[in-house]
């Protein structure tokens, strides 16, 4: 109120003013300018007006903005590190796959082997089987020819024996002998 | 004229650019009032061209916007838990409101309008005005509990619970001069070595070797008040944060 003729005069100057504000200053009665009452409500209302403004400003439009940037980034990394995991699984899965695949092939090629392997033996044994039985065969002829032979060649023994003896009993002792004793005879002999 | 003395006070003075008076009352539009729309229209231009983009990989100047989001964000969450984010708006336009006007009153000529116990102390009201609404509109009569600590002794209570309250109501006076001394301070120190430069080198050429020092300092204290501008912001809004826990959380 009692400023304000001082400051009706100093404004249209305004522009030039540097110095000459020291005077005005004085104008003032020696206020100290940030304690001087006359100016807070102004400076309240343009206070309350800009900075009103500044946060709706912020409210409705920055932070929601700002906001939505990081948090689009971040779903963004989120997003892409599960790509990644999903990738990654599936080349997991494919090598799993390929590594069975490999593992059938190896036991089937295992298998085949086998096989081959058991019918060559299964035939080299029926083979042997075979022959073995064959030579048995031709063993048993072999030995009935021979004990039917020898015992052809034992009952020849027994007859010449008989001879033998009956002309020997003939030639010492004079005296004949029928031929059953001698038989006899000879049996006992042979017992011994 | 140029002998004139320097007047560091000077810098501080409010000048009406559009007188306007409603009902006696001086509503005038000052170099204050324009410092204020130049201080939102700087900080708020910054904030919405830089994010403009919504750069999923961000320009330099969108990490900046969103450094000073996350910066602000992380002050917060840590202030006031994570229900303090609802917040958020208000602690943010505190914080680039008071940081950028600190740093323009930082330039030759222009006027720092945090250097004003009134627009200050208007700020700390909007604070601890947000903190008692919100903490009785939220626990009712509970919000009394934040004068009384758990585990102290009935003798003691009424002296703790009468420091508490009266620690409560010095917060805005302690909030707003912090802010407002601190930039008047460094300002009226700037000035005054800036005029010794000057009153020195008018003496001469002896005058002009020794106005280096006082040079020197200028420059030093210059680096100093750009980082007590951002301190103080920091300062403002951290302090806001932890006054906005106690609305939030009464019980201590």
């Amino acid at each position: 109120m009692f400023v304000t003729p001082a400051f009706a005069e100093t404004t249209p100057t305004d522009g030039t003013t540097t110095e000459t504000g020291v005077a005005h200053g004085e104008g003032h009665g020696g206020v100290f300018p940030p304690f001087d009452p006359s100016t807070f409500a102004s400076q309240l209302l343009w206070l309350a007006i800009t900075f009103g403004l500044f946060y709706m400003f912020m409210n409705k439009v920055i932070v929601p903005r700002v906001g939505g940037i990081l948090e689009h980034r971040r779903d963004r990394i989120a997003q892409d590190l599960g790509e990644a995991n999903r990738l990654k699984e599936e080349s997991d899965n494919a090598i799993a796959a390929y590594e069975q695949e490999l593992a059938t092939a190896r036991k089937k090629a295992g298998e085949i082997a086998q096989s081959a392997r058991d019918k060559a033996k299964a035939s080299a044994d029926a083979e042997r089987a075979r022959t073995e039985a064959e030579l048995a065969e031709r063993m048993v002829a072999a030995e009935a020819s021979i004990a039917d032979i020898k015992s052809k060649a034992l009952a020849d023994v027994d007859a010449i024996a008989e001879d033998a003896a009956t002309s020997l009993v003939k030639h010492l002792l004079g005296g004949a002998v029928t031929k059953t004793e001698v038989a006899a005879a000879i049996r006992a002999a042979a017992a011994k | 004229m140029a002998t004139e003395k320097v007047d560091p006070i000077h810098q501080f003075h409010i000048n009406k650019i559009i007188p306007i008076d409603i009902g006696g009352l001086d509503l005038s539009f000052t170099n204050s009032s324009l410092f204020m729309v130049i201080v939102v229209a700087l900080a708020g231009g910054f904030l919405y061209l830089t994010t403009a983009n919504r750069g999923l990989i961000p320009s330099r100047l969108q990490s900046v916007s969103e450094m000073s989001y996350e910066f602000v964000a992380s002050m917060l969450r840590d202030g006031a838990g994570t229900q303090g984010m609802r917040f958020f708006p208000l602690v943010f336009s505190l914080f680039m409101f008071v940081l950028v006007a600190n740093l323009v009153g930082m330039f030759p000529y222009f006027f720092t309008i945090t250097s004003h116990i009134i627009v200050t102390f208007a700020l700390s009201m909007l604070v601890v005005g947000t903190v008692v609404v919100y903490g009785f509109w939220k626990h009712g009569l509970h919000f009394f509990n934040l004068f009384v600590p758990q585990g102290v002794p009935m003798l003691l209570m009424p002296l703790v619970v009468m420091i508490e309250v009266i620690s409560f109501l010095s917060r805005p006076i302690s909030l707003s001069v912090r802010l407002f001394a601190n930039m008047l301070a460094g300002h009226i120190t700037l000035k005054v070595f800036a005029g010794f430069v000057f009153s020195l080198g008018s003496l001469g050429a002896l005058g002009v070797g020794a106005a280096i020092l006082p040079l020197l300092m200028t420059v030093a204290l210059t680096g100093l008040e750009f980082l007590v501008a951002f301190l103080q912001a920091y300062v403002f809004a951290v302090l806001t944060c932890m006054y906005l826990n106690d609305a939030l959380h009464p019980g201590h």
